[in-house]
């Protein structure tokens, strides 16, 4: 098995770049049809699931509002609860490090690991860690990090980031994995059975948990008052990787932490049922201890490392706060129209879909994600869904008008504030605002465009290239009623 | 997306205003007069103040919020009585139901207004409790609810409750039909390649129906879903609700002659 070089970027997240290039990477992806077909079908595979999850409408609103306030409770009390949740780690013997970036959050876990002179990593699954772009910058470092999730698996052998926060490897097919496997792992035996498939990455995993020094996970929910750490997955990976080797590193973002253990049961429930439509998943672990005397097995060491990455900007706008709420299931991208066709690497962020257009301009600017927050028809599919009642389609709103906004030069508010702001387009809202709100303006103006109609271009731009224009009519509905009325 | 909270209707009025929303004033107006005229005929003086232009939504979701504002208070200001608001479009309704409270939240009557908007299919449902009486030939007709209409308005129920009234109409469902069309006002110029995806898939949808019409209640989708059908060269294509149901309800419609 080979593991490609990456050329690490310390300076800045690897995605930055590939957001800004969102339209071609949308056109690269919409003439991928097989992309679309692997998308489209596991959208609806995913939705359905989700759907005959939640038998009663009532127990899922009912839970969607109970799990809305949990979130915004423990948003609320924030600094506290991760001051408490520093201290009970602590007495459970398991070190907090704080970073600020994801540069901080690289040094950390890599002097941990050099502490422990570590060579050899396996991680479970954690979005957090692509964030920091972990393991290339482990990689530049001469470690071996392997990804022990079968979808991030997949996705580290052929290259490719996740293109779903759940589902990493989505947008390959049994083919294109058995194609992948074919091409990096040495005594292969081509197949496209699933089961087989599985089975072939499982053996070779197996292997590497055993002689691994440090396990890097994720963590799902980071419990305050009993300083618990709770890690939900379906393969046994994040167990074998968070018990096995002798250094256990977690990592996940400042707004993880919950307030009680009491939060926990309703919010399992709605993450695995909104992600999967599972009732639960094959594995939940609660991580609250090193290994303790007489114990047989766990890590000798636990630590977390809690990374703010541009959280914090969220955090200080009470609308903008609400993106902190996710819990990471992913339903907001099942549903969404745009990214069931355009899949999520022509996001070009580390989270894609509805939640990643409105989660990366905080962590990237909103210059270099600029096409994100237009990428929408509105349509509220993703609100609709969303367990924890995130208003994405008004967020979005939002952030599209912290992009376009007057900054005079000046520093915005967010990062990137005003950097959509064009001279031109600017202008013609303003001239549509004067026209609209003087009628009499207004009325000539329409009486105008229907008598010469005859002019007006039957080709319109991006509008004409799928559509015939629209027709203007021979007279308004102003004037129609006033005739009526005669 | 807007807390979609009880509602509670008032009785029938004797008098409404129709906000007919610049797409009908300019491309549509047919649907405008139909919409006036159904009412009418329900005994309902229908008020169309001639300064209304339009609810300021393409500006407020491009993120120019202060000049939706600006248009937006001067339409308050023609609809000075206190009837209800009649929207003959899901999205221009949930604009001026749900947005302008947040836009406008320092104006100190803005709950009243908000709570004055209707949407066509809604109004005709649940506050004059209408019963259709169908004039037309048997046909199959499908559906496109506006997104807005959906979960803005939660109307998306109102307008199928309608062709259900209908005795010779049978509505054909289409596959995927919460979806949406694509529109989403400047979306579809400035992401024009994921747009025209997903109407194509739309139309496609609408297509496999073999339907030889569909209704939805808003000119947005139907300007988006008609011109990808007219530039496809299928005989398909959209009508406003409101036309639908005066036509259908009409003895003296030439098409219902016979029947």
């Amino acid at each position: 098995m080979s593991v490609n070089q990456y050329t690490p970027d310390r300076t800045e997240s690897k995605y930055t770049k590939s957001a800004s290039t969102f339209r071609q990477n949308v056109q690269r992806d919409l003439a991928n049809e097989e992309l679309r077909s692997n998308f489209a079908g596991a959208m609806d595979y995913l939705m359905d699931k989700r759907k005959a999850s939640f038998p009663s409408n009532d127990e899922l609103e009912t839970l969607r509002d109970q799990c809305k306030l949990i979130k915004q409770r423990a948003l609320v009390k924030l600094p506290h609860l991760l001051e408490q949740l520093e201290t009970k780690l602590n007495e459970n013997g398991i070190k907090v490090h704080w970073a600020e970036t994801i540069n901080d959050a690289n040094e950390i876990i890599a002097q941990l690991i050099e502490s422990k002179g570590g060579k050899n990593i396996v991680k479970g699954k954690s979005m957090v860690s692509e964030e920091t772009a972990l393991n290339d910058f482990l990689q530049a470092r001469d470690m071996e990090i392997l990804e022990s999730d079968m979808g991030e698996y997949i996705v580290q052998l052929a290259n490719e980031h996740p293109s779903h926060i759940i589902m990493p490897a989505i947008h390959q097919n049994k083919k294109q994995v058995a194609d992948i496997f074919a091409e990096h792992i040495d005594d292969f035996e081509y197949t496209t059975d699933v089961d087989t498939l599985i089975g072939e990455g499982r053996r070779i995993l197996r292997d590497k948990f055993s002689k691994a020094d440090v396990g890097i996970t994720g963590v799902n929910f980071a419990v305050a008052e009993t300083g618990t750490l709770c890690l939900v997955e379906n393969e046994g990976n994040g167990q074998m990787s968070s018990a096995v080797p002798d250094m256990h590193i977690a990592i996940t973002g400042i707004e993880k932490v919950v307030e009680y253990l009491d939060d926990i049961p309703p919010l399992l429930s709605l993450l695995t049922r909104s992600a999967t439509g599972q009732a639960i998943t094959t594995y939940f672990n609660m991580i609250s201890k090193p290994r303790q005397p007489g114990e047989k097995d766990g890590p000798e060491e636990v630590h977390l490392v809690l990374l703010d990455n541009g959280r914090s900007q969220a955090f200080a706008d009470e609308e903008l706060r609400q993106t902190l709420q996710c819990i990471r299931c992913g339903a907001c991208m099942n549903h969404c129209p745009v990214y069931t066709r355009v899949g999520g690497h022509a996001y070009g962020t580390v989270y894609p879909g509805p939640i990643g257009k409105i989660i990366s301009p905080h962590q990237l600017g909103l210059e270099s994600t600029k096409d994100l927050p237009t990428a929408s028809s509105l349509c509220g599919a993703c609100g609709e869904v969303c367990p924890v009642k995130i208003p994405i389609p008004n967020i979005l709103l939002r952030l599209r008008k912290e992009s376009v906004k007057d900054t005079k030069g000046g520093e915005g508010e967010l990062k990137g504030a005003g950097s959509n702001r064009k001279a031109t387009e600017a202008a013609i809202w303003k001239a549509w605002s004067l026209l609209h709100r003087v009628p009499a303006m207004y009325k000539v103006s329409m009486w105008f465009a229907t008598r010469f109609r005859g002019l007006m271009p039957s080709k319109l731009g991006a509008w004409t290239s799928v559509r015939t224009a629209p027709k203007l009519a021979p007279k308004t509905l102003h004037e129609r009623v006033k005739a009526r009325r005669k | 997306m807007t807390e979609l909270n009880v509602r509670f209707y008032p009785s029938q009025p004797k008098q409404v205003y129709l906000f007919g929303t610049c797409l009908a004033d300019v491309l549509f107006p047919d649907s405008g007069i139909d919409a006036i005229e159904f009412l009418e005929r329900q005994g309902i003086e229908v008020i169309y103040p001639d300064g209304q232009t339009c609810c300021g939504q393409p500006a407020y979701n491009s993120g120019y919020q202060d000049e939706a504002k600006q248009v937006a208070l001067k339409q308050i200001e023609q609809f000075p009585l206190d009837i209800p608001i009649v929207v003959i479009s899901g999205s221009c309704g949930g604009m001026m139901r749900h947005h302008y409270l947040s836009l406008l939240k320092e104006e100190p009557q803005i709950q009243g207004f908000c709570d004055r908007i209707f949407e066509f299919t809604e109004f005709l449902v649940h506050v004059l409790k209408i019963e259709l009486k169908d004039q037309g030939p048997k046909e199959q007709v499908a559906l496109h609810t506006s997104c807005a209409a959906r979960r803005e308005m939660g109307v998306h129920l109102t307008g199928r409750k309608l062709i259900e009234q209908l005795d010779n109409v049978e509505l054909i469902v289409h596959n995927k039909e919460s979806e949406c069309c694509g529109f989403g006002g400047t979306f579809a110029v400035k992401h024009d390649d994921i747009s025209a995806a997903m109407v194509a898939d739309k139309t496609a949808n609408l297509l496999d129906t073999g339907v030889k019409q569909f209704i939805s209640a808003d000119w947005g989708c139907m300007m988006n879903i008609n011109g990808s059908l007219e530039y496809q060269n299928k005989p398909l294509a959209g009508k406003h609700i409101a036309s639908y149901l005066l036509e259908r309800t009409s003895e003296s419609n030439p098409s219902n002659k016979g029947n």
